[in-house]
């Protein structure tokens, strides 16, 4: 009998080393002629433990981490085959607080099984969802999404039941089901854990979209920057179509729905949908004005659902156990679970799914164990480069849509970013306006010149030139790309350079906020 | 090292007839192209618009338009240094400067004896174990001054 071993191939893992690792324990088996199976699972998302290898003892699974090539000698001397003691040993990954606190919907099988199995997929409960949809039928599986008051996870926040319902009373030849999962935000990377460690599930997901609106083909647009979630959702929809579950008459059914992986081209603007679509399409990624919504004219000027990765993903849990199920988590107007991605200048950055509600400073500084460099926070950017700088003195917000939208903060995909007391303010909304000026499509006025101007004013206030003055110019400035913008990019890069100012102006040179907690 | 394939016609069309049954055919081509010969060659424009029964103004528009397309070859090994928030906050300013100086050119740009280009890159979704970077796409994670110089090595090679 061999032992089996878990080796991430998250590419998180893999950057960290967990390619060599492998190579590492395959040969200290063969030396000590010890018959081992690697498998290769996706992330349980406890990043900073990366390469987090388990090994299948009588008593579970046992890991250890982070692991490098050069600490599996002492591995294997250690006994780690049978779960002996070492230094790197953390015992039960599901016992570790980290993810002993989570509730995990979308991620409940990430990590733990092999990606490329669709028996493992179906063991974990995979595709319970889509059976109880083909019982369903269109009508009912958007009545059980309503239910579950699933809204946008991309980062607007539409309800998704209703996106849905528009979709399938549009008239059209032809309909189509896109997965945006172009997640361009820095902070954010639960997309691409959930392509690497969970791919049926968006597969179920977009399937079960498919015949809730009558759509028989998806498309699932990524970035190029994301290689190794391509080949897993390649890998994915190749072994669904072997065992019917993608193609004609998908499970035995009436229904037909096939998909397709697209990879962009390194322009972050193609998060935005019709940018998306546009770029699908096969033409420059500019920003289509709405209406048309792309629900009733979208790829193709067909009825087209657009939804998030994390949006789709949740489709399956809803469908399963039911749509109230799913919203009895949350608070508010925000209903189920938040994949959360704590990230930056953070001692365990990692991928955290709870319900919505949750404190940031909660996660930031109990789960997130505070700044990597260990020196004290200054404040986290939340929601990826268009998202607000939040300090400190308002790290008691929950983590809710309206709750942020209330201190002109946003949630978006669910990222943090933590800085330390070294962060550079101003250098920050700088950069806020450079990267809206490099990646503007250029359609609109307010969003092309509006983030050049930005940046020509940051200059000036950086080397102290009128800062009175220009402080109110760029305040200006972000109050007309906010409003005469005509997607996100523009009208939210103000919210990083906005909350810079407001939080931190002495560093513009402007006077000191008055009140300095709220 | 990537190998490319000198610029011919020939196969050119070939790599375009392989995508010919998609629908919106045109960026999987483009990327194929890059794939194939390691840039965008002004010489596929006008094939691509004649296959695709389009402008060359519009497939002039879609090349120029993103990041990833490449009007002249890049060096022998490409070095791409993540840029973005998460890891700019994990110190990522210092060694993108550390890795102009030791290169000797400025991101964007080829060093003079071709071997390697370096530039930015805007999140390679490796946020949490920041900073980041990428050589001829081997991913590399929790980068600091050493192991930046090992990849240095590696390109310079």
């Amino acid at each position: 009998m061999s032992i089996r071993i878990y080796v991430p191939k998250d590419a998180c893992a893999i950057a960290c080393g967990a390619d060599d690792v492998v190579a590492a324990i395959q040969a200290a088996a063969l030396a000590r002629r010890e018959p081992v199976e690697i498998v290769r699972n996706g992330s349980r998302g406890m990043l900073w433990l990366e390469p987090m290898v388990e090994v299948v003892t009588p008593e579970g699974r046992i890991a250890y981490g982070p692991v490098e090539e050069a600490d599996v000698e002492g591995l294997f001397e250690a006994g780690f085959l049978a779960g002996g003691a070492h230094a790197l040993r953390i015992g039960k990954p599901e016992e570790h607080p980290f993810l002993a606190k989570q509730t995990r919907l979308t991620f409940a099988r990430c990590g733990i099984i092999d990606p490329a199995s669709y028996s493992d997929y179906v063991a974990m409960g995979g595709y319970k969802g889509l059976e109880r949809a083909l019982a369903l039928g269109p009508a009912e599986i958007i009545e059980e999404v309503k239910k579950s008051g699933l809204r946008g996870r991309g980062g607007a926040g539409f309800p998704t039941a209703i996106k849905w319902k528009t979709v399938a009373d549009a008239q059209g030849d032809r309909k189509y089901i896109v997965c945006n999962a172009d997640e361009g935000d820095s902070g954010t990377f639960a997309d691409r854990m959930i392509m690497e460690g969970d791919p049926f599930e968006l597969i179920e997901g977009m399937t079960i979209a498919g015949i809730a609106v009558g759509a028989t083909k998806g498309y699932v647009y990524t970035r190029s920057e994301y290689p190794h979630a391509i080949a897993a959702m390649e890998k994915a929809i190749e072994v669904a179509r072997a065992h019917g579950m993608l193609g004609v008459n998908i499970a035995g059914s009436a229904y037909s729905f096939d998909m397709e992986v697209r990879m962009g081209a390194g322009a972050y603007v193609c998060g935005e949908e019709t940018a998306l679509l546009d770029s699908l399409e096969g033409k420059r990624g500019t920003v289509r004005a709405k209406p048309p919504l792309p629900a009733h004219k979208g790829l193709f000027q067909k009825p087209t659902v657009i939804n998030n990765v994390l949006s789709l993903t949740a489709v399956p849990h809803i469908l399963a156990d039911g749509g109230e199920k799913y919203a009895n988590f949350g608070m508010g107007r925000s209903r189920g679970t938040m994949p959360i991605q704590i990230a930056g200048n953070v001692r365990y950055g990692g991928l955290f799914e709870t319900a919505f509600g949750i404190p940031l400073g909660e996660l930031i500084n109990d789960i997130g164990g505070g700044t990597a460099s260990g020196k004290p926070v200054k404040a986290a950017q939340v929601g990826g480069p268009l998202g607000a700088y939040v300090p400190t003195w308002q790290f008691d917000l929950p983590f809710d849509y309206e709750a942020f939208a209330a201190k002109d903060a946003l949630i978006g995909h669910g990222g943090i970013v933590v800085f330390d007391e070294t962060a550079d303010m101003p250098k920050m909304a700088r950069f806020a306006m450079e990267f809206c000026s490099v990646e503007s499509c250029g359609k609109c006025t307010p969003c092309r010149i509006g983030s050049t101007r930005g940046v020509e004013l940051m200059d000036r206030i950086m080397a102290g030139e009128r800062v009175e003055a220009n402080l109110a110019t760029l305040t200006d400035l972000c109050q007309t790309m906010k409003l005469g913008s005509l997607c996100a990019l523009g009208g939210f890069t103000p919210y990083p350079v906005l909350s810079a100012l407001n939080h931190f102006p002495e560093e513009f040179g402007a006077p000191p906020r008055l009140e300095a907690a709220e | 090292m990537p190998h490319y394939e000198p610029w011919s016609e020939e196969r050119a069309r070939t790599v375009i007839a392989e995508f010919a049954h998609l629908e919106g055919p045109l960026m999987p081509m483009l990327h194929a192209i890059q794939e194939t010969f390691g840039h965008v060659p002004d010489a596929i424009v006008p094939m691509l618009a004649e296959h695709l029964n389009i402008s060359r103004a519009e497939v002039h528009g879609v090349v120029t338009f993103y990041h990833d397309f490449r009007h002249e070859p890049a060096g022998r090994h490409v070095l791409k240094i993540c840029r973005a928030e998460a890891c700019q906050a994990a110190g990522g300013d210092a060694l993108a400067e550390h890795a102009e100086h030791k290169l000797g050119c400025k991101l964007g740009e080829t060093t003079a004896d071709g071997r390697v280009t370096v530039e930015p890159i805007y999140c390679l979704g490796l946020c949490a174990t920041a900073p980041s970077a990428m050589l001829d796409g081997k991913i590399v994670a929790r980068l600091n001054e050493r192991r930046l110089d090992t990849l240095i090595a590696e390109a310079q090679s």
